[in-house]
């Protein structure tokens, strides 16, 4: 223990701790900024400087640990003026415009420039100009932008990305797209950390309400049937902005939302869900029977950020890949033909609309050989939570007091295996219990493969089924997956099946969800899911009596022609920029 | 009024005089890699505050200058801007009325021909070239990448021993280079924008010479693959040890009778004391280097050929280093008495002696090696050392601290003189010297005057020795024949050490770089003995554990730098013994509290301050 005081308070603290952790664990927090714990610990901003008894130099307290016998202050005249002046700094190369801008209300520059009370700076403007592809799912505000270089951090330290470097030298030096390339021509995944780690609004999505809400967009079109469906960890955060309690933001409450907000149909992924899990597990059971014919392990296909990553890092493992489609992809092929036929609707009228907590789903959506339906696109758009929180909030609806809805039929029936999905480890968990009732003709312990679960960058297990030993691994965050396909091009492991989120946790702390600066949700949205999972009277996705109508109807079963020819596809078909034709 | 008064400095005028220091020592500190258009556009600015706003080409000239390089740098150019650049810069140049316009002028068009690209990529993508890939000074300048903020760290604290294991990482030769290196690593340390650069060489020298004896790392497990090394010089013994660590089985062929190559036969051990490099070479050959002396590569008898080697081995590194001398091509160069430094160090290296009790020495040189055998000869007795160069004390090439050595232990310095022929008696013994005075002229296209002759008349220099040290060369002859690409005298071999249409022989040190310095030869076997660990189907990876220090939290007053002292000179220039003292703990201590950890503050913390492995 190290004894210290803060403001003339004595503190004992643990060595090592930062001035920053000890002035927070004894109620005495300290402003900052770039600060990103483990990731981002530069003392770039030089907001969180205090005074230090003895030392002339104000210092950084995110990364200076503390020494016994120090005397710190964290609101001395000298640091209340340089606190003060340096956000006036920052906000001199800002665009101050917060009435516009995504971040207005969760921005970290906003909030500490408020906190000040700055009104007034005698600074000159000197906000840099913004230039970029606009339609890029992914945007960078080069006048918002803070230099706090947490993007470049996140994406080099935890994703081993690297899309985000420093750019150019001296006054100018900013941040930019690595190697001096434009980001169009780069291998960006689109996981969307750098967004869901941007203290201000320099880094966004792609804003596509207005496809929905302008005059001459979908909602306004009579001839348009707006078909939306709901991802498994947007039911886990989209009231997190909205000020709703967990209890409060109930997946019905979503539904009747949406529904106000004028969705004709509402319909919840988790249908296309467990339909993933029926054509993925058939087709690794498949595989694994002839096991000589495929290279292994196989690789779930349900993320785009990590179809992105491996065609653009490893190209050869492509074939690895499942084929199935994302869930939202088979249930946008599903809504244009099976549900339009059953209901007689012209599948052209048809708007799909997936709410992801993701970026790269709005890339998804846009492959060109992804569309099997026959109808335009099969999703025509894809809205982040964020988006879908901004409509809601732009409606003014009082969610809070909305009654409960239930999603609509036939596409709204998910099982508590569809619901994990949005968690790392969910689509393992749901296949495995669908793929042990496939090969024992009985259903597992529903909770029986547990061990798959949490938030461990790299899970692995060994399952024997009915003698069947299937060896399985659960990664998140591209930063792991790398290392795993490292170890597996080594030789040092071996698996048969692998599941990959590109962001760490899964879906839940997905690029295209809530922003909370400082705060990784991903493990409280995640237990969110398995709640709901318990919760669930259907458990497993070949219990699922909307699937297996589906079946029965109209695709006769997994790994059919016709489930191939819509819920299947050819990775091959398109080209990361920079892949080899 | 009084008719004349005593011109006196405001204090405005001293304080400028101040920042103009400032100013020359922060140039000194400034780093590597930083965008050479913006920095062309800061001088600007400064020679601008210069003028004196009399012509034209200087007043506004500049100003335009200026203002056109700030719109380069805001990608508000078009590639015309450049030619624009250009044109009005040689206008400058040519009609400036003095140096304050031309030489400003000139700079510009330096930079516009010396980096034309950068300005075209800031025009065409509006980005930079440059880049801060290792933002430590320090690290960034020395040739192996040693973690010296992590060293300086660690002696701070007292830890010798994990000082020496951390230098090891990178560099098998913490003591000879404690004793030896030319420090490029102090160069642009950030310490001198405060008062000057750390004594890094000298932090070295208190952790080995406070160490003790700090075993080598454990080997990696056997790979069963055999490595011939030719040379057992620093580069050869550095790619050795670190293909012995990762598993290999290395054998050397030395063709010495004692390993350690120049260390060992060019340094005169009152540098280097023997037993100092010893302790080196015994860690390296701990890890279990097969070691051949007396067995050089080559045609004849007793010699082995490279071709066995190659087929023997599974690869082959070339580190034979430059052992043979050049002559002047002096008439009478042949007479009795003259002889070359390589020779004579060479020699006293291997325990022979020179007779020059009571001898008159001209020594031909100006670099290092002429320090060297100046201050070796005034060891053996010599009456009188006289070091004969032909250009002025100034532009030698030798390290300021050898020459001032050399002169404080009683050498004399003949500057400006360039030996012409040597004068012999009847039976073909040096007499004298003969030099021709020179002039230093002009600035030549190496940025050095260039010495010119001079009417004065020819000097004779009586004396009975003459020592050439005028350079070595590399024996490529043999290697030449056997296939091994040679390029302007040296074994032309990649950057990453391979040598072209050879596969598995790579080559390194001086022997491909022409005669240079410890580090950059150690360097080299550091880069072999990776790209050979690949060659072999192997990453291996090379890396310590050693927790450095967190830097305290402290301000950092101008401090002056201590420096290791040597011992008297009129003690020391009668022995072999070593020259430097050891430092003190109070000095250590202080020392190795001024660096500025530049790992921790400014961009080390966030990019590359420090590699942890290779």
């Amino acid at each position: 223990m190290v004894n210290i005081k803060i403001n003339d308070r004595e503190v004992h603290v643990k060595e090592g701790t930062t001035i920053l952790r000890a002035a927070e664990q004894a109620h005495m927090p300290i402003p900052h900024l770039c600060y990103l714990k483990d990731i981002n610990e530069i003392g770039a901003c030089r907001v969180c400087v205090v005074e230090i008894k003895g030392v002339n130099k104000l210092v950084p307290a995110c990364n200076n640990v503390v020494q016994e016998g120090m005397e710190i202050y964290t609101n001395s005249p000298r640091v209340r003026e340089a606190r003060r002046t340096n956000v006036e700094l920052i906000l001199s190369q800002h665009d101050c415009l917060c009435a516009t801008c995504v971040r207005s209300g969760n921005c970290s520059l906003q909030k500490i420039a408020n906190d000040l009370g700055i009104i007034t700076t005698e600074y000159a403007r000197n906000v840099p100009a913004n230039s970029w592809p606009q339609d890029y799912p992914l945007i960078r505000d080069a006048s918002k932008c803070i230099k706090c270089m947490r993007c470049i951090q996140i994406c080099e330290k935890v994703q081993g990305v690297n899309i985000w470097d420093v750019a150019k030298t001296g006054s100018r030096t900013t941040v930019g797209v690595s190697h001096n390339r434009r980001i169009t021509e780069s291998d960006c995944a689109l996981c969307g950390q750098c967004i869901t780690h941007c203290p201000v609004g320099a880094l966004r999505e792609r804003d596509d309400t207005a496809k929905l809400l302008a005059l001459n967009g979908a909602f306004a079109d009579p001839n348009k049937v707006t078909v939306v469906q709901v991802a498994p960890a947007v039911r886990t955060a989209w009231g997190e902005e909205l000020g709703l309690t967990r209890e409060e933001a109930t997946p019905q409450r979503l539904v009747a939302a949406l529904k106000a907000l004028g969705f004709d149909y509402v319909f919840d992924t988790d249908f296309g869900a467990d339909l993933t899990i029926m054509e993925e597990g058939s087709e690794f059971l498949e595989r694994l029977k002839h096991r000589d014919q495929y290279a292994f392990p196989m690789f779930t296909s349900c993320c785009p950020g990590w179809m992105r990553y491996l065609k653009g890092h490893h190209p050869e493992m492509v074939g690895q890949l499942s084929t199935a489609k994302s869930p939202h992809q088979m249930q946008g092929a599903i809504t244009k033909t099976y549900f339009a036929e059953k209901m007689g609707i012209d599948p052209d009228k048809i708007y799909n609309i997936s709410i992801m907590p993701c970026v790269a789903k709005k890339a998804e959506a846009d492959i060109p050989n992804i569309n099997d339906a026959g109808h335009g696109k099969d999703v025509d758009l894809v809205l982040t939570t964020r988006e879908i929180v901004r409509m809601i909030r732009a409606d003014h609806l009082d969610v809070k007091n909305l009654p409960e809805q239930e999603f609509d039929s036939p596409l709204g029936t998910g099982t508590g295996a569809g619901v994990i999905f949005g968690a790392t480890g969910g689509v393992m968990e749901a296949a495995l219990r669908t793929c042990y009732y496939l090969i024992t003709g009985k259903n597992p312990y529903p909770d029986a493969f547990y061990m798959v679960r949490g938030l461990d960058g790299w899970k692995e297990a060994c399952i024997d089924i009915a003698g069947t030993t299937v060896r399985v691994a659960v990664v998140s965050g591209l930063g792991n997956t790398e290392k795993l396909i490292r170890a597996l091009k080594r030789g040092e492991v071996a698996y048969d099946f692998v599941e990959v989120m590109a962001c760490p946790g899964g879906c839940v702390g997905g690029g295209g969800q809530p922003i909370h600066d400082g705060e990784e949700l991903a493990g409280t949205r995640g237990d969110n899911l398995y709640f709901l999972d318990r919760g669930s009277e259907l458990r497993f996705s070949h219990e699922n009596p909307d699937i297996l109508d589906l079946y029965k109807n109209y695709l006769d079963a997994p790994l059919s022609h016709r489930a191939h020819e819509l819920l299947h596809t050819d990775h091959t078909g398109w080209k990361m920029p920079g892949e080899v034709k | 009024m009084s008719r004349l008064s005593i011109a006196t400095k405001s204090a405005a005028q001293t304080t400028v005089e101040h920042l103009y220091k400032d100013l020359e020592r922060r140039i000194v500190a400034s780093p590597p890699g930083l965008c050479p258009v913006d920095m062309a556009s800061a001088f600007l600015k400064l020679c601008h505050a210069q003028t004196c706003g009399k012509c034209v080409p200087c007043r506004v000239g500049l100003g335009q200058l200026s203002q056109m390089l700030e719109s380069v740098l805001d990608g508000e150019a078009t590639l015309e801007t450049i030619d624009l650049i250009e044109r009005t810069a040689r206008v400058i140049a040519d009609t400036a009325d003095c140096a304050i316009g031309f030489s400003a002028a000139n700079m510009v068009l330096k930079g516009v021909r010396g980096f034309r690209d950068d300005y075209e990529e800031h025009i065409r993508h509006g980005k930079c070239l440059a880049s801060l890939e290792q933002p430590v000074p320090c690290v960034a300048l020395c040739p192996a990448g040693v973690d010296i903020p992590g060293y300086i760290a660690l002696v701070h604290e007292g830890r010798f021993a994990d000082a020496v294991r951390l230098i090891r990482k990178d560099n098998p030769f913490p003591t000879a280079c404690a004793l030896v290196c030319e420090h490029p690593c102090e160069a642009r340390c950030r310490r001198n924008m405060i008062d000057s650069s750390v004594n890094i060489r000298g932090m070295k020298l208190a952790a080995v010479d406070n160490a003790g004896e700090v075993p080598a790392p454990e080997r990696m497990p056997s790979t069963g693959k055999r490595i011939a090394i030719i040379g057992g010089g620093p580069s050869g013994l550095s790619a050795a040890y670190y293909l012995q660590l990762m598993g290999h089985q290395t054998t050397v062929f030395e063709m010495h009778k004692h390993l350690g190559g120049m260390l060992y036969y060019g340094i005169p051990s009152y540098r280097l004391p023997r037993e100092r490099l010893d302790s080196d070479i015994n860690a390296i050959l701990s890890t279990g280097v097969e070691v051949r002396l007396n067995s050089p590569v080559g045609e004849g008898e007793g010699k082995i050929s490279i071709n066995d080697l190659r087929d023997q081995y599974d690869a082959v590194y070339i580190s034979i280093g430059a052992h043979t001398d050049k002559k002047v091509g002096l008439p009478g160069e042949d007479a009795k008495g003259v002889i070359s430094a390589v020779e004579m160090l060479g020699t006293l290296a291997d325990g022979g002696t020179i007779d020059l009790k009571d001898k008159r020495v001209c020594v031909i040189g100006g670099g290092n090696v002429a320090m060297d055998v100046t201050r070796s000869a005034i060891r053996l007795g010599a009456k009188t050392v006289y070091t004969v160069y032909r250009r002025r004390q100034v532009d030698m090439t030798a390290l300021v601290e050898e020459v001032r050595s050399a002169i404080a232990e009683g050498a004399e310095i003949l500057e400006l003189h360039a030996p012409v022929r040597i004068e012999t008696d009847e039976n073909n013994h040096v007499t004298a010297l003969i030099a021709q005075p020179k002039l230093i002229g002009k600035y030549g296209r190496d940025g050095r005057p260039a010495p010119a002759d001079s009417e004065l008349p020819e000097k004779r220099i009586p004396c009975d020795v003459v020592i050439v040290a005028i350079g070595q060369g590399i024996e490529t002859h043999y290697f030449e024949e056997r296939g091994i690409p040679i390029k302007r005298g040296v074994i032309a071999a990649a950057d990453w050490s391979a040598v072209e249409n050879a596969p598995g022989v790579f080559a390194g040190g001086d022997c491909v770089t022409g005669p240079a310095t410890a580090i950059r030869a150690i360097a080299a076997g550091k880069v072999a003995a990776a790209n050979i660990d690949n060659y072999l189907g192997y990453n291996h990876v090379i890396e310590t554990k050693i927790d450095i220090p967190a830097p305290k939290i402290k301000d950092d007053p101008a401090c002056g730098r201590i420096n290791v002292k040597e011992r008297p000179a009129s003690e020391r220039r009668c022995d072999f013994d070593a020259v430097e003292c050891k430092l003190t703990p109070e000095e250590i201590c202080q020392e190795s509290g001024r660096c500025l950890r530049c790992d921790h503050f400014g961009y080390g913390i966030f990019k590359g301050g420090r590699e942890t492995k290779w």
